[in-house]
């Protein structure tokens, strides 16, 4: 293929960041905002335009004998460390990167569109389309990373601009906390990564993914850590599982999950682009990424199995019991992503050809569509009511009816309603969840149920329950076009999505897989748990009445823990305030003011008075000069001639 | 004779060249067409340097091995080229003043001359030569140091530029002549190199040595021979003053690692490498600790570039390919940071006569755009990251460490420790022109547009430098292959 297309999908973004970053305050906002759109637009052709040659060309470079090829388009040294070990910057073109570009291009130009009507009159309105720029600039360069060090690198930026974006109201304190809590988090774990990625290249001297994950790189990875051992655990198991907490920050996975919900802090576009579609799916995109190294070591996939079914299970409780309308979605994000890890967990060549892995990169897609559906849903639900708590909504049916039914079209593709997009992929990772283990199947299930019931309580109690009376003074009403487009765009999106032929193009081994729904053991009980649930919903919340609260009575343990998010950030303050900066800290402190500066103030006081003493030497008379040059001439030779000889 | 042999001094016949079209044109020109000098003198050194790129061929002896070129010389004559450009550039505000402009002609024609004597010296494997191109590297400076004749300043250090030069090449030549009586009468340098090989320790060959680093200790502002620096510095018009910061120096480096390793290579570890280890010591820590105490920019450039010096000289001390590498890539690194730094001082001198770092303070205010390339030249210079000093620090400090000697560590660690003192004073002209809350005293000016050209030449090299990898690339290659000639063959 040729490299213009790409470079340019990677150029126009970050072009595009340097002009409205540089260029911006002296633009109208209204330029500003068309150049960002019209930017990413292009990208998002490009993108098509090269998602759709390489599924659909047939070009020999990208399928060969019906598999599909990983390909380098371009591939640029940048620091070559020794022979075999170099960073370099290139392009990777392979079924999960191209699907990932349409992706994220995608959701990222109906964000751009969509913040042209949200943000409208924002001060800071070009730099948070600067902003954007850049973020789906690092984005790409993330997924289309030729080896792992590059998409550290991208990683790190994706980290940053997620950072300034949540942070965008920066005059207001609790954004500004929550940007540094989800930098802070996400970083703590990126050490773990990084630590992660150094073992692995000091055993296998390659960052490139090829080479890792290709022709016998997996099995001479496994070799050559072969033997040695720790903690019980061989060395390459703990190098995936250490690379993998860079992806459970990112993904929000327990116990890295607390910055996600606090994220929320940031304009609700951005939490639709960063925190549901596409940056908390790098951690899946990571696993999925260096899937055939995790299969040398089923211990790791069974770890990634574990935190994720334990996460999934949490945060589906956590968001039955919230009234932040965009943390039960974030919760629920948790909840899906947490899902697509269990699925890539339980994937395995020998259960249905790798099925976990076609499904939880399918459910990534779908996910994608419909929370991004959803949380700019809830973003034209918080501009009509300038609140983000169920409490002052309720009855919106009537006065919103474009917000309500795409909103409704995302709920039911979530809760895996036939035909929406969700139950598709949902079904095949039921599937694979069943393949590997009944238990997992299960567990999984019930979560879907869990999963269910909480989008269609938020749903009723938005759009049913009781009439809001604050509606009298200020009537509710849909948003402009430009909001309303993407959300009719990406329902319609949810609604068919289902039907894509996943299997036949992105696969774990890039050979085709054919979808086969099995309707008798997997399909038809999880839609009956699924209705079940909904119509529990309905039951509870349709009207205003008094069963929730009764509900709520019977356990009111459980409710007030799931309330507080099992109070998982009052253990963190406690475990960094108390433990840490009361205890650890205050001793280094001490140490740092006392003896570390006192070392430093020596010194330079030494330097000082030295400086002072040593000033006769520039005398300024050529006599002295020319003296001290003749003295040292001869020192030189003479104490050398008397340490020699 | 062949006369074909002089091709391979090319790069030299072109620097001779702009030499005679600007000493022709100036000597013959009518009054108000010297006018033109200027831009003549510019333009075609400009072609030179261009031209000085296309130049770098094979490894080539000539004139009966008194002259040797290769890739490697090449690309550092080439560095000397740019750095030399850009002095011009920067000179032109200060030559066209009503004070200058009188001489302006004799200017640019002593300052070709003195790079002309650098390339020899560079390129020179016999003493005659060597010495030929070093005393033209030299003395014409001391009439540079004198331009602004009309200043007590200048004649001052013009004086003692020029007594401190010949004592120095008095003390070189003595080296010399002890080496000559060594060698039974030769000075090509691979005779020399030969004839010392079987005959280490003696007296007369370590009072060579000592000698022979002691005259190049001149030129490099090495400790004790450096307290010509401060003075000079100061007193010189500026552009003179950075001209013999950077490029003098530069070749006076390269030159020193030529003779230090293809003569005295014999008795690298037995005798040179520990007189360096003192000297570097030396004039790393005493050209900071006179660094801290300076108010005046030009006297404090002199101390920081005297410390500089001590860092380059860890390359030779390394004496390897690496070594060699890192070295040249540090002289390149310097020559941006520093004619930065000198071009902002130029800069605000020429406007406002001002050179106290005190001056600077608030300058931010008045003039961001010359605060922020100071600011990177001083942040280079003391090797902050990403900025290309950075790398050409830790480079020359992975090279000083490769041999793995305890020795040298100790010697890195010793300068590691300097470059935090050499922070603090870098600092203090950031915390001027940043943090200091007074109002500017420098008033809010547009510099003329070749100084602007300069800077921005520096910063971008600056700021290249330390990300773009195909220079260190190129010059690791023409080192390697350098090597592979048998630049290092001596070394036991």
């Amino acid at each position: 293929m040729d490299q213009t297309l790409p470079i340019l999908i990677l150029a126009i973004p970050i072009t595009m960041f340097f002009i409205l970053g540089l260029f911006g305050m002296k633009m109208s906002h209204k330029l500003a905002g068309v150049l960002g759109i019209l930017g990413m637009g292009t990208a998002m052709v490009l993108s098509y335009t090269v998602a759709f040659t390489y599924f659909f060309s047939g070009d020999a470079a990208f399928i060969i004998d019906g598999v599909r090829q990983q390909v380098e388009i371009f591939d640029v040294t940048w620091l070559a460390f020794t022979d075999k070990l170099v960073v370099s910057l290139g392009f990777l073109l392979d079924p999960i990167s191209a699907m990932m570009l349409v992706v994220i291009t995608t959701i990222s130009f109906f964000v751009h569109l969509y913040s042209w009507g949200y943000m409208e009159g924002e001060k800071g309105f070009q730099r948070f389309y600067a902003f954007l720029s850049l973020f789906s600039f690092s984005m790409l360069g993330l997924v289309v990373a030729t080896n792992i060090f590059q998409m550290y690198i991208f990683w790190e930026l994706v980290g940053v601009s997620s950072y300034l974006l949540i942070g965008f109201y920066y005059k207001l304190g609790s954004a500004v906390s929550a940007s540094k809590k989800a930098f802070i988090v996400t970083r703590f774990a990126d050490l773990g990564m990084l630590i992660g990625i150094l073992i692995l290249s000091f055993y296998m001297p390659t960052f490139n993914f090829i080479e890792l994950t290709q022709n016998g790189g997996p099995e001479l990875a496994l070799t050559s850590t072969g033997g040695a051992t720790f903690l019980g655990g061989s060395v390459l198991t703990w190098a995936l599982i250490l690379i993998f907490t860079g992806g459970m920050g990112k993904s929000a996975m327990m116990p890295l999950h607390i910055w996600l919900p606090d994220a929320m802090e940031g304009p609700t576009p951005v939490s639709a682009l960063i925190h549901a579609a596409t940056m908390v799916v790098a951690g899946v995109y990571l696993v999925a990424r260096m899937f055939p190294l995790y299969l040398m070591e089923t211990a790791s996939l069974d770890f990634i199995t574990g935190i994720g079914a334990i996460t999934a299970l949490y945060a589906a409780i956590v968001a039955c019991a919230q009234v932040d309308i965009k943390r039960v979605l974030a919760f629920s994000t948790i909840s899906q992503i947490a899902f697509m890890m269990v699925s890539l967990g339980v994937a395995r060549p020998e259960i249905h050809e790798g099925l976990g892995y076609m499904s939880s990169m399918f459910h990534l897609f779908t996910h994608a569509m419909f929370k991004a559906l959803l949380f700019l849903g809830a973003g034209a639900l918080i501009h009509a009511v300038h609140s983000n708590d169920y409490t002052s909504m309720g009855g919106l049916r009537k006065y919103m009816p474009i917000t309500h039914w795409t909103f409704l079209i995302g709920c039911l593709a979530i809760a895996g309603i036939y035909p929406f997009s969700g139950f598709f992929s949902k079904d095949e990772m039921l599937s694979a969840m069943y393949g590997y283990s009944t238990f997992w199947g299960v567990w999984m299930t019930a979560v879907a149920g869990l999963t269910a019931f909480y989008m269609f309580r938020l749903y009723y109690l938005i759009f049913w329950w009781d009439e809001n009376p604050n509606y009298k003074h200020h009537t509710p009403h849909d948003a402009p076009w430009q909001m309303s487009l993407p959300l009719i765009i990406l329902a319609a999106v949810s609604c068919v999505a289902g039907f894509i032929p996943f299997g036949e193009l992105v696969t774990w081994n890039g050979e085709p897989y054919h979808i086969h729904i099995e309707w008798v053991k997997i399909a038809v009980p999880s839609l009956c748990v699924a209705i079940a649930a909904i119509l529990l919903a309905t039951v509870m919340y349709r009207k205003k009445n008094s069963l929730p609260d009764k509900f709520a009575a019977v356990w009111p343990g459980l409710w007030t823990a799931a309330h507080h998010r099992f109070y998982w950030d009052e253990m963190y303050m406690f475990v960094t305030h108390k433990i840490i900066f009361g205890g650890i800290c205050s001793f280094i402190a001490w140490f740092d003011r006392q003896i570390i500066d006192g070392t430093m103030d020596m010194f330079a006081k030494v330097t000082q008075k030295t400086s002072y003493a040593i000033r006769g030497l520039q005398s300024g008379s050529i006599q002295t000069y020319v003296w001290w040059y003749f003295v040292g001439a001869v020192a030189l030779a003479a104490v050398t001639a008397w340490v020699i000889l | 004779m062949n006369y074909s042999e002089f091709f391979a001094m090319r790069m030299e016949l072109l620097i001779l060249a702009v030499f005679l079209i600007v000493f022709l044109f100036d000597t013959f020109a009518s009054a108000s067409a010297r006018k033109a000098t200027t831009p003549l003198a510019i333009i075609s050194f400009g072609i030179a340097t261009i031209a000085g790129f296309f130049c770098c061929g094979e490894t080539v002896t000539a004139f009966a091995g008194m002259y040797e070129t290769s890739p490697v010389i090449s690309a550092v004559k080439c560095i000397l080229n740019v750095g030399a450009f850009i002095v011009l550039l920067q000179a032109v505000n200060w030559i066209d003043s009503e004070d200058a402009s009188i001489r302006r002609g004799e200017f640019f024609e002593l300052l070709f001359v003195t790079l002309f004597g650098m390339y020899l010296m560079i390129s020179a494997r016999h003493f005659l030569l060597f010495i030929i191109g070093l005393e033209s590297a030299s003395l014409p400076l001391a009439a540079m140091v004198a331009f602004n004749k009309n200043k007590y300043e200048s004649h001052e250090a013009a004086v003692k530029y020029i007594f401190t030069a010949v004592f120095s090449s008095a003390i070189f030549m003595m080296g010399l002549s002890f080496v000559y009586a060594l060698s039974g009468g030769s000075l090509y340098f691979a005779d020399i190199a030969d004839s010392i090989r079987f005959n280490t320790n003696s007296v007369l060959l370590i009072t060579a040595v000592a000698f022979v680093i002691a005259g190049f200790g001149f030129k490099l502002s090495l400790v004790p021979f450096h307290l010509w620096t401060a003075d000079v510095y100061q007193g010189a018009p500026t552009s003179v003053t950075s001209y013999l910061s950077v490029i003098s120096k530069g070749s006076a480096a390269f030159a020193f690692l030529v003779v230090l390793c293809q003569v005295f290579g014999a008795v690298y570890s037995d005798v040179w490498e520990w007189m360096m280890y003192a000297l570097i010591i030396l004039t790393i820590t005493i050209g900071n600790l006179f660094a801290i105490r300076q108010r005046n920019m030009k006297r404090f450039m002199a101390f920081s570039s005297v410390s500089q010096a001590g860092y380059i000289m860890l390359g030779i001390i390394a004496a390897n390919v690496l070594g060699m590498t890192s070295m040249i890539f540090y002289i390149l690194v310097y020559v941006f940071s520093n004619l930065a730094v000198f071009g902002v001082i130029q800069a605000i001198e020429n406007k406002t006569g001002l050179v106290s770092m005190d001056d600077y303070k608030g300058l931010h205010k008045s003039n961001p755009w010359l605060s922020f390339a100071m600011t990177l030249a001083v942040f280079s210079l003391a090797g902050i990251p990403p900025f290309a000093g950075f790398f050409s620090k830790i480079l020359i400090f992975t090279a000083a460490t490769e041999s793995g000697d305890v020795a040298l560590y100790v010697l890195v660690l010793v300068s590691l420790i300097n470059t935090i003192i050499s922070l603090f004073y870098y600092l203090l002209v950031v915390k001027a022109m940043w943090i200091s809350p007074d109002a500017p005293v420098v008033p809010s000016f547009r510099s003329s547009c070749l100084e602007r050209v300069a800077l921005w030449i520096c910063t971008f090299g600056i700021i290249l430098l330390g990300l773009v990898s195909c220079i260190y690339g190129y010059i690791y290659c023409v080192s390697s292959q350098a090597a592979a000639d048998g630049f290092f063959m001596n070394l036991l």
